[in-house]
């Protein structure tokens, strides 16, 4: 980070604390429901699927295949403008089930590069000090 | 509702004064001029109003600029179907006696507006959607329109993609109140354009312009004694599935899968009896899902149905024939623009796009990531 960094940043709240404190360490963790027995994302304490407060959290292998993508070439925000574009943004299945919004790292994407149901392997991007964002690369 | 069909009817509609790029004008002036326009044109003052809806802004906020004290209110803000959805909450409101004459506003300065509201941190898009750059619906419907392109085939879905933006740019040409009337485009401009989002080509996604509209509703029975023919409404239905784009439960289907078919029960007709589709067109792939969620063809089939320019001015099915978001306008919240059309045509009032002799339209709105849809069926005797 040699530039202050000007892309939206999350601000954390009281439920999902855990999720970026570990995404800081690394580590991606999802929301699970010990009742239907499936993870789910994004978190928050009580289950979208049954509205149970049987939950817990579990720790994702980090290994999801490419569900959809667009590959951007118009800045959404300033924080892409210039030099951001084109850059890929995706809905990926995570091995556990839940699919969750991210980015696809890779140099000048293509769609003959971006293959539906490619495999992909969790990455981490430290944007600041307190918060990472977890990407996706091909494996 | 099929015991509230025909109780209510749409009795004026209109725009704004000036649409399109309108610099020094506020969003809440259009939201102003529409509604003087529109109950002009249903002969009536704004002391008959009693009943306020709106989205974008709060009906506290509207009423005040407006100078009005409504007994019966309703902000019901998903997006750009909002203004679909309130035709049915101003129908329920009307039969319960809580409101007997309803306006409807719509205005926002898309293009011009010197001040934009900010998300709120503390809701999931901004936290675990736009740090990743989903920010505008651009991006968000050009995932969905991947999806669909790798289940039904990419040269397929591009091909239908094209032929919905052709189609509706051929309307515009002949509405002289659209963003696009004097410019015309063929399949090469089409497909030699620059990319915003691929899959979506600049030309299919809708424009950003500035501009209102506005309609008034009321009993039947007072409709009977207004000047214009009424527009009655048959049926409507309204919901959504999911908030942000990425929790959708399939990108190929939309909650118009619900509304679509409920709507058209209510109203006690098929799809073979409607005339005109007013259908939300934010980007071609919108029109694409939605026709095939609406029932008017199977998934996967709506390439097909669109194809060799069938909803295009001569074609056998008479869609957006104002030229729609796509071409004619789209200030953010377009919904209001489908049904100022569908009341026009039914009407007969649509200059050199009139077609036919409609009876009825079916008017569909999409808010939000393809998140929200309302449907409407309107009817002239």
């Amino acid at each position: 980070m040699t530039q202050a960094y000007n892309k939206p940043i999350p601000v954390p709240q009281g439920e999902s604390d855990f999720y970026w404190q570990k995404a800081k360490e690394h580590e991606l963790w999802l929301r699970y429901c010990n009742d239907t027995q499936q993870a789910y994302f994004y978190p928050r304490d009580i289950s979208p699927y049954c509205f149970s407060r049987n939950t817990t959290w579990v720790k994702a292998s980090g290994n999801a295949t490419l569900f959809t993508y667009a590959i951007v070439h118009r800045a959404p925000h300033p924080g892409w403008y210039p030099d951001g574009v084109p850059f890929v943004t995706a809905i990926v299945e995570l091995e556990e089930g839940p699919k969750m919004p991210t980015n696809i790292v890779m140099d000048d994407p293509t769609p003959e590069k971006l293959q539906i149901g490619m495999p992909l392997k969790v990455v981490f991007e430290d944007i600041t000090d307190e918060i990472t964002l977890p990407k996706f690369a091909p494996a | 509702m099929a015991d509230l069909s025909r109780t209510v009817a749409i009795v004026g509609a209109a725009e704004s004064d000036e649409i399109g790029r309108v610099e020094n004008k506020s969003s809440l002036q259009h939201h102003a001029e529409a509604a003087y326009n529109a109950l002009e044109d249903a002969g009536l003052k704004m002391s008959d109003v009693d009943g306020l809806l709106s989205a974008g802004f709060g009906t506290l906020t509207l009423a005040e600029y407006l100078g009005i004290e409504p007994t019966y209110t309703d902000s019901t803000a998903v997006g750009g179907s909002s203004f679909i959805i309130h035709i049915a909450h101003a129908v329920a409101a009307i039969n319960a006696g809580y409101c007997e004459v309803a306006l409807v506003t719509h205005g926002e300065a898309g293009r011009s507006a010197r001040s934009r509201a900010g998300g709120n941190a503390s809701e999931p898009g901004p936290q675990f959607e736009a740090p990743y750059g989903f920010i505008g619906a651009p991006i968000n419907y050009a995932m969905a329109a991947r999806r669909y392109m790798h289940q039904y085939g990419e040269d397929y879905t591009r091909q239908g993609m094209a032929e919905v933006a052709v189609a509706t740019r051929k309307w515009a040409n002949l509405n002289p109140r659209a963003y696009f009337k004097d410019i015309p485009m063929s399949f090469e401009e089409y497909h030699d354009s620059r990319w915003i989002a691929w899959p979506f080509h600049l030309p299919d996604c809708c424009l950003v312009t500035d501009a209102g509209g506005a309609y008034v509703v009321t009993t039947a029975e007072r409709a009977r004694d207004l000047p214009k023919k009424p527009v009655y409404v048959l049926g409507a239905a309204e919901g959504h599935d999911h908030g942000l784009i990425s929790t959708m439960p399939d990108l190929t289907r939309t909650w118009g899968r619900y509304s679509g078919p409920k709507a058209l029960e209510r109203a006690g007709v098929t799809h073979d009896d409607i005339d005109l589709a007013m259908i939300y067109d934010s980007f071609t792939y919108t029109v694409l899902v939605t026709l095939e969620s609406l029932g008017f063809c199977g998934p996967g089939e709506a390439p097909e149905f669109v194809a060799n320019q069938r909803t295009a001015p001569g074609g056998d099915f008479a869609m957006n024939t104002s030229g729609g978001g796509l071409s004619y306008t789209h200030s953010g919240m377009y919904g209001m623009f489908l049904v100022v059309e569908a009341v026009k045509q039914l009407r007969g009032e649509a200059g050199d796009r009139q077609i036919d002799d409609p009876k009825l339209s079916l008017v569909h709105g999409t808010g939000g990531s393809l998140s929200s849809t309302g449907t409407v069926v309107l009817a002239v005797d």
